[in-house]
């Protein structure tokens, strides 16, 4: 019975850990600028496939780089993510600040775009991709050069965007038409592939007779602790953390005292995309992935935001792991087994068995959530003040 | 003489807009006249069922764009009501095909030999009737009222509706005893009013019924967002706090039209389902209710017209597009939330709007009408003009 317990408060801080690395950028880039980031769990699942093409080249390497390829894949996610997320603020994102629902729209529209370009990338799109990159790129530096942009640039931006775009779209077509099949397979495709851990992580410690802890959890722990550390140090340990603090506490009055909110902004959004990759990463260690992995954990690690409070890391750590035990112990059905097989318990038997399966689980969490906010509106930790107004 | 003064105008005012509602009756009636007798005989019946269950999408579109347009919330969860319509529709017609004491054959598969209790009323068609919409009306009222009493709102609101979502969702999907689960229940095999629902008949008659449905929930969107009603939504859009110390109660005109929104839905759920034949959890799947939402964008917000516009129009290209090319429709749907949001905020008759107005009154030689309150502000004469100062 205790060994029971144990094991599943284990589980589900487990739980709660892979919760708490997905939400953690989700909450950072929210608190700061009350950006809804549905593109997060797409992000998650380009540092996931980030992993698992680093893993493929630890293989063909052999050796002992496959055990060691998750120390590259670990920065390399965060980098791969961390740039998008950059492109992404400075292409869409910069222009809807203040508009938090049509932020939500634009970037589901963009993780739409990310779960398409995962399924079909294929070496002829990238050459597309290239030359659309190539021509805008070189024909706006020599436009604005030679000509007198700010007149024509209210015709001339569209007209060149389409240009470039209808450009490398046919070149990706005859590419991909006029080359063998092996050529322009895409890379991917739409099913599953599956990361094989490192051995190291394949295991668990065993305690006692029965009580297990698989490796692979005990290190996404240790991994998000590193995280929230990283993360803890570099918002109260650097000037750009103190400027992030400062622009989340004020946006006014930070731009008032000179600090440059446009590239605090940016940099907020590259760091929280990059905890995204991380996250991904983690999260690989777990099951297979695929084009729909982020759609899985983006209402999940939503929910720890809105439990846990805007802007507040502590917030967002006690809810995680909240969300996660509680999860785990409903849907394992391990309450059910706490009470004593009586029948004056057994309605209490029954309704937890009801909801002991993982999909029942989050049906009852949901109704917990909704109670817990009847309480505490704003969250566990509400900012304080009395601007805030979301 | 004061009041002779005030009652003129107001009678003008209301003898424009009486003209412009006949105005508005007659082009409704025309294009009910073209979709119900025209173009049945132009479109094969497959094309035909398919406009039919466009149709069938464009009154969801209207509810949505009653709450999100007129009011401000953005709800990313109305698969739930749309599903709960569909499924109340689904089960009588599942009771109405089998005879007095069958049960639905699923039920043998999973060992279930009670018709289960929640089941029981839709034996009666009056009932469903009822529940096709007052059931989807009163889980959205209970969920608007647990979430609008604390003030939740904005993204918080998208994100509950949302979750909600999953969570339908999930109890749909993992519940294989009490509604088939995963595979939905099937109608086009099942008999209404003794035919086959999927029948060339049956099927012109819902055809025909989805026109009509429309027709009423335009009519009726129309009626709640003309009069005061309307104002008070569209106030709380744009000032909620105001509103509130106002002396008003935001509350429960909130909670209000997201019940009306949410049986609209539900309406269209029902609709929708007899004309594709089954309904199941997909219906809640995230990526459809979002998609909602774009339709009313891309037609144009809290237009009503640009909502039905917008649904029928976005489903048509869906369906050209990927049937062709599988592929290029996400592509596509991706780029159609960017572009709608970023360079068409006010969609299609927003944009046709501005273009149209413009280009008649600058064909006409007319001024162009911008900026309504400069306009109307009163002329400022320099303080040396003035009578006072002059004197002095």
């Amino acid at each position: 019975m205790l060994e029971g317990l144990i094991s599943g408060l284990f589980n589900g801080i487990s739980i709660g850990a892979v919760l708490l690395i997905v939400a953690l950028g989700l909450a950072i880039v929210f608190g700061l600028m009350g950006v809804i980031n549905l593109a997060h769990g797409e992000l998650m699942m380009f540092g996931a496939y980030t992993t698992f093409v680093v893993q493929n080249v630890a293989k063909s390497m052999g050796g002992i780089a496959p055990d060691l390829y998750i120390f590259a894949a670990l920065p390399l996610a965060f980098l791969v993510a961390a740039l998008l997320g950059l492109l992404l603020e400075r292409t869409v994102i910069r222009y809807l600040y203040g508009r938090p629902l049509e932020t939500l729209l634009a970037t589901w529209g963009v993780s739409l775009i990310l779960i398409q370009f995962i399924r079909s990338v294929s070496l002829p799109m990238v050459i597309g991709l290239a030359i659309f990159a190539g021509l805008f790129l070189v024909g706006r530096w020599v436009l604005t050069r030679y000509t007198d942009w700010e007149r024509i640039g209210g015709w001339a931006n569209p007209l060149f965007l389409g240009l470039s775009a209808a450009i490398a779209v046919l070149a990706w077509i005859t590419i991909g038409n006029s080359t063998s099949a092996a050529f322009s397979r895409a890379w991917f495709s739409t099913r599953n592939v599956d990361v094989t851990p490192p051995s190291w992580l394949r295991g668990g410690i065993t305690l006692g007779n029965t009580l297990q802890f698989p490796s692979a959890r005990l290190f996404i722990i240790v991994l998000t602790v590193i995280c929230l550390v990283a993360v803890y140090w570099f918002l109260n340990g650097t000037a750009w953390g103190l400027r992030i603090r400062s622009v989340t506490q004020n946006r006014g009055m930070s731009a008032c005292l000179g600090i440059p909110t446009g590239q605090v902004d940016a940099i907020t959004f590259a760091l929280g995309s990059g905890l995204a990759g991380i996250a991904g990463c983690a999260v690989t260690l777990l099951g297979s992935v695929g084009p729909n992995l982020g759609s899985n954990y983006i209402v999940d690690a939503f929910m720890v935001v809105v439990v846990g409070g805007v802007g507040k890391l502590v917030g967002s750590i006690v809810a995680a792991l909240i969300i996660g035990v509680t999860t785990y112990l409903v849907g394992s059905g391990t309450l059910a087994l706490l009470f004593p097989p009586t029948a004056f318990l057994q309605p209490a038997i029954d309704f937890f068995t009801f909801f002991a399966t993982t999909s029942m689980a989050k049906v009852m969490v949901f109704a917990l959530i909704i109670a817990f906010l009847q309480v505490r509106p704003a969250g566990l930790f509400p900012p304080k003040g009395r601007s805030v107004e979301l | 003489m004061t009041t002779d003064m005030a009652v003129q105008p107001r009678r003008a005012a209301k003898a424009s807009q009486k003209r412009k509602f006949v105005m508005e009756a007659i082009a409704i009636a025309v294009i009910a006249l073209i979709l119900v007798v025209i173009l049945p005989l132009f479109l094969t019946p497959f094309r035909l069922n398919l406009l039919g269950r466009f149709l069938a999408l464009a009154i969801v579109a209207l509810g949505i764009d009653l709450i999100w347009g007129f009011t401000g919330l953005l709800s990313l969860g109305h698969g739930i009501f749309f599903a709960l319509g569909g499924y109340a529709f689904a089960m009588y017609l599942e009771l109405n095909t089998l005879g007095e004491g069958q049960m639905p054959e699923f039920f043998g598969l999973y060992g279930v030999t009670e018709l289960p209790l929640f089941w029981q009323p839709f034996n009666s068609f009056p009932f469903t009737l009822l529940a096709i919409f007052l059931i989807p009306a009163i889980v959205a009222g209970l969920l608007g009222y647990l979430v609008f009493r604390n003030r939740i709102r904005g993204v918080y609101f998208s994100i509950l509706t949302q979750a909600a979502l999953v969570v339908f969702f999930n109890f749909f999907n993992g519940q294989q005893k009490l509604i088939n689960g995963t595979n939905g229940l099937k109608t086009s095999t099942s008999v209404f009013m003794g035919q086959q629902v999927g029948s060339p008949g049956m099927r012109m008659f819902f055809y025909i019924a989805t026109v009509i449905a429309l027709i009423a929930m335009y009519a009726l969107c129309r009626w709640l967002t003309s009069g005061r009603f309307g104002r008070m939504l569209v106030a709380i859009r744009d000032d909620e706090n105001r509103v509130r110390f106002s002396g008003y109660d935001p509350t429960a005109f909130k909670v209000l039209v997201f019940a009306v929104s949410g049986a609209i839905a539900g309406i269209a759920g029902a609709l929708y389902t007899v004309q594709s034949g089954i309904i199941s959890p997909q219906a809640m799947d995230i990526a459809f209710s979002i998609e909602m939402v774009i339709w009313v964008a891309v037609g144009g917000r809290a237009t009503l017209v640009g909502a039905v516009l917008g649904a029928v129009l976005v489903n048509m290209a869906r369906s050209l597009l990927s049937e062709r090319f599988p592929d290029v429709w996400l592509f596509f749907q991706g780029a159609l939330f960017l572009i709608v949001v970023t360079a068409l905020p006010d969609g299609i008759i927003g944009w046709g709007r501005r273009q149209f107005g413009s280009t008649v009154t600058s064909a006409l030689g007319l001024a162009p009408k911008d900026l309504p309150y400069l306009a109307d502000e009163p002329e400022v004469t320099p303080l040396s003009e003035t009578p006072e100062f002059a004197e002095k």
